[in-house]
């Protein structure tokens, strides 16, 4: 079986667009999930010694939004979880709002407090701006050394492709509703490097195969290179999502959103180290060949 | 050649045996999400028209410590974090919400007398009459600390000692008693010395603290973040299970696809996790959930370098290359793919390193150890193994290696 690359590009890469503005889509209309970590304010999650319900929850938040306004139906978010853990977010509380709360919640029931943070806004500015840095000078960093090792046009498509992926994890996120945090973040950066890692390995491939078949075209030389570490692709991504897989099943509800994350990135990953990056390097000689003729 | 395997090997079986050391014997430092426990960043903010010096922080740091150790906490940690923040790390702490409400208030020192049944009464003076408190030397060299008072605090202080000489005066940090001397005459100009027998090194936490009650900033918490335990021993377990399961399931799969190198890089990759913890507990990092991450995927970086690595050794075997040669030719062309991979993986590191806040820099950490360890095991253990067998243990079948016939 031999896949074409170059030759079908159109459809390949025109997939990705459509999967890109979709993603885009679903940013925009469903807007992202910021937790706390972005936004600042405080979050608590209680398990209460019996489950609970929203609906039975919901009264005892509207008497504590009478001291403690935060809590006002408008401005706090409360879920349940499948545990029946009741998770709250507000914006930012007071010391003696927080005690005052955590009093009032205690007629409804005695409960644990299984986790409690606050998070002051300009720790979440900060978190975006280190977060934004990293990503620009990543980029450059990045598009340098693939430059020096290949060729400036090998550094385009690979930080296309990043880009490519990393857009498309954020719109499954936002389309799935999870909370932006750090643990997202994590999430986001381990695609990162796994994206380029495998984009890199195709690229050795076409670097080896212009040094030692140099008759052959881009076009031949690419759709050969990718046939060739093919088998190697498709093993590590089945390794990976293997282990991805058997720690979203086992490994509970804190990884869940984590490994979500990873299985979208991962298999996008893949498939853009394959069919996003390698034809943007051809259509990238296409442009600037025309560009010479002319 | 046999003479520079061994050498190899010896090598390998040196760090390896090194790292396990750490791995093993040392215990990892979980962060406290992971673990349970409460996280706080204060931000020190000066009073009007002052700046914070260091000297300070290093105070307030004095302070917090002192409220902490109340607290009855295994290993806490106080650290100054930039210029003007501080870190407080409380692990397996059960009330939270107490600890914060302690840390939270402001260092407040007093002066107060002592009754005849050894209750105090406050005098109203307090820190903010303090100017500075510093270790003199006495008529005999005797250590003691001198402290100054502004002139409004003077007045009040010499009032004080002329209505009360005979009795003791306790100065008084966060209500706990630090000296109580008994005063001896009246002291106009608010300038005072505490005698008693203390040693250099008292006499020097005691300026401190007296300074530190004097503070001339206030610290407000910016960041909370508490973790009960329960969550924290759970998800430990779970994640090890998990990490267990996802590591099997892994070898399996490579033992199914490449055979005997499978098994050996399932070898390796037990050395990777090995170098991996005994690297982190060597430098006594602390491993966070963001950590793990990390080095899930050093993890599969490291699977990736052996699966390139046993492609290439396929590819040569299927063009009719002897077994050994195919190794060396395996390993060596692999070789560009993995480093330009792995350079690329480190220069993202360094950058989440350099700008990253606490969470991001966990991830760095590890996923920096990560991927070194990954090249090292990759490509001096796995090649290793591979020559023993094929060198020692003379297994040449290349059906072991997943090829059915050279071409």
């Amino acid at each position: 079986m031999r896949v074409e690359i170059i030759g079908k590009s159109k459809l390949w890469l025109g997939i990705s667009v459509v999967l890109v503005l979709l993603s885009l889509g679903a940013i925009f209309a469903k807007g992202l999930n910021l937790g706390i970590d972005f936004t600042g304010g405080s979050l608590f999650e209680f398990k209460f010694e019996k489950a609970v319900t929203l609906q039975e929850i919901n009264p005892v938040l509207d008497e504590i939004a009478k001291d403690v306004k935060q809590f006002s139906a408008n401005s706090r978010i409360a879920q349940v979880d499948e545990n029946g853990i009741l998770l709250i977010r507000t914006q930012t509380l007071t010391e003696e709002e927080k005690i005052k709360a955590l009093e009032t919640m205690k007629k409804f029931g005695n409960y644990e407090i299984i986790k409690a943070e606050k998070v002051g806004a300009t720790v979440g500015k900060e978190l975006l701006t280190g977060a934004l840095w990293s990503l620009l000078l990543g980029s450059i960093l990045i598009i340098a050394y693939i430059s020096m090792r290949f060729e400036l046009r090998f550094a385009l498509g690979g930080i296309i492709s990043l880009f490519h992926d990393i857009i498309i994890a954020i719109g499954a996120i936002a389309l799935l509703g999870y909370e932006i945090n750090s643990s997202f973040i994590a999430a986001i950066l381990t695609i990162l490097g796994y994206s380029i890692n495998d984009t890199i390995v195709v690229y050795d491939r076409i670097r080896e195969n212009m040094k030692r078949h140099k008759g052959l075209s881009l076009q031949e030389n690419i759709d050969t290179s990718v046939n060739e570490v093919m088998t190697r692709s498709l093993n590590t991504s089945f390794t990976t999502l293997l282990a991805v897989v058997a720690v979203l099943i086992f490994g509970g509800d804190t990884l869940k959103s984590f490994m979500v994350t990873l299985l979208v990135g991962i298999g996008i990953g893949t498939y853009s180290s394959v069919f996003v990056a390698s034809p943007i390097v051809y259509l990238l000689e296409g442009k600037m060949k025309n560009k010479i003729k002319k | 050649m046999r003479k520079k395997l061994l050498i190899e090997i010896l090598l390998v079986l040196l760090v390896v045996a090194g790292a396990g050391y750490f791995a093993f014997v040392e215990k990892t430092k979980l962060g406290l999400d992971l673990k349970g426990g409460v996280y706080v960043v204060m931000q020190a903010k000066p009073e009007e028209g002052k700046e914070i010096k260091p000297s300070d922080m290093t105070n307030l740091v004095e302070v917090l410590d002192r409220r902490i150790n109340g607290l009855g906490v295994a290993e806490p940690r106080v650290s100054i974090s930039g210029e003007d923040r501080v870190i407080i790390e409380l692990p397996g702490i059960k009330d939270s919400e107490e600890a914060v409400r302690l840390i939270g208030k402001t260092a407040l020192l007093e002066f107060q007398m002592v009754g005849e049944d050894g209750k105090l009464t406050k005098t109203g003076l307090d820190g903010k009459a303090l100017v500075k408190a510093e270790v003199s030397n006495g008529q005999f060299g005797e250590a003691q600390i001198a402290f100054e008072l502004n002139p409004e605090g003077a007045k009040k202080f010499a009032e004080i000692t002329r209505d009360n000489i005979g009795k003791q005066l306790a100065i008084t940090l966060d209500g706990e008693t630090q000296t109580a001397p008994t005063i001896q005459s009246e002291i106009p100009g608010g300038k005072g010395v505490i005698t008693g027998s203390y040693t250099i090194e008292e006499a020097k936490k005691m300026a401190t603290l007296l300074n530190a009650g004097a503070l001339p900033l206030t610290a407000e918490i910016l960041e909370t973040r508490a973790v009960g335990a329960t969550l924290g021993q759970e998800s430990i377990d779970r994640s090890f299970k998990a990490g267990q399961v996802a590591f099997g399931l892994v070898v399996v799969f490579m033992i199914l696809i490449y055979r005997l190198p499978g098994l050996l890089s399932g070898i390796a990759l037990s050395a990777f996790g090995v170098i991996v913890f005994g690297t982190l507990n060597y430098f006594g990092a602390t491993l966070t959930f963001p950590g793990i991450a990390g080095f899930i995927l050093s993890l599969g970086i490291a699977v990736d370098a052996n699966v390139i690595i046993f492609e290439r050794i396929k590819e040569e075997l299927r063009n009719g290359q002897a077994l050994i040669k195919a190794i060396d030719a395996g390993f060596s062309k692999a070789f560009s793919a993995i480093l330009d991979g792995n350079v690329t993986t480190l220069i993202i590191t360094a950058i989440l390193f350099q700008f990253g806040t606490g969470p991001i820099k966990g991830f760095a950490i590890t996923l920096t150890i990560g991927t070194l360890a990954s090249m090292f095991t990759a490509i001096t253990v796995t090649r290793i193994l591979l020559k023993i067998t094929a060198v020692y243990g003379k297994i040449t079948n290349t059906k072991l290696y997943g090829v059915k016939e050279a071409k």
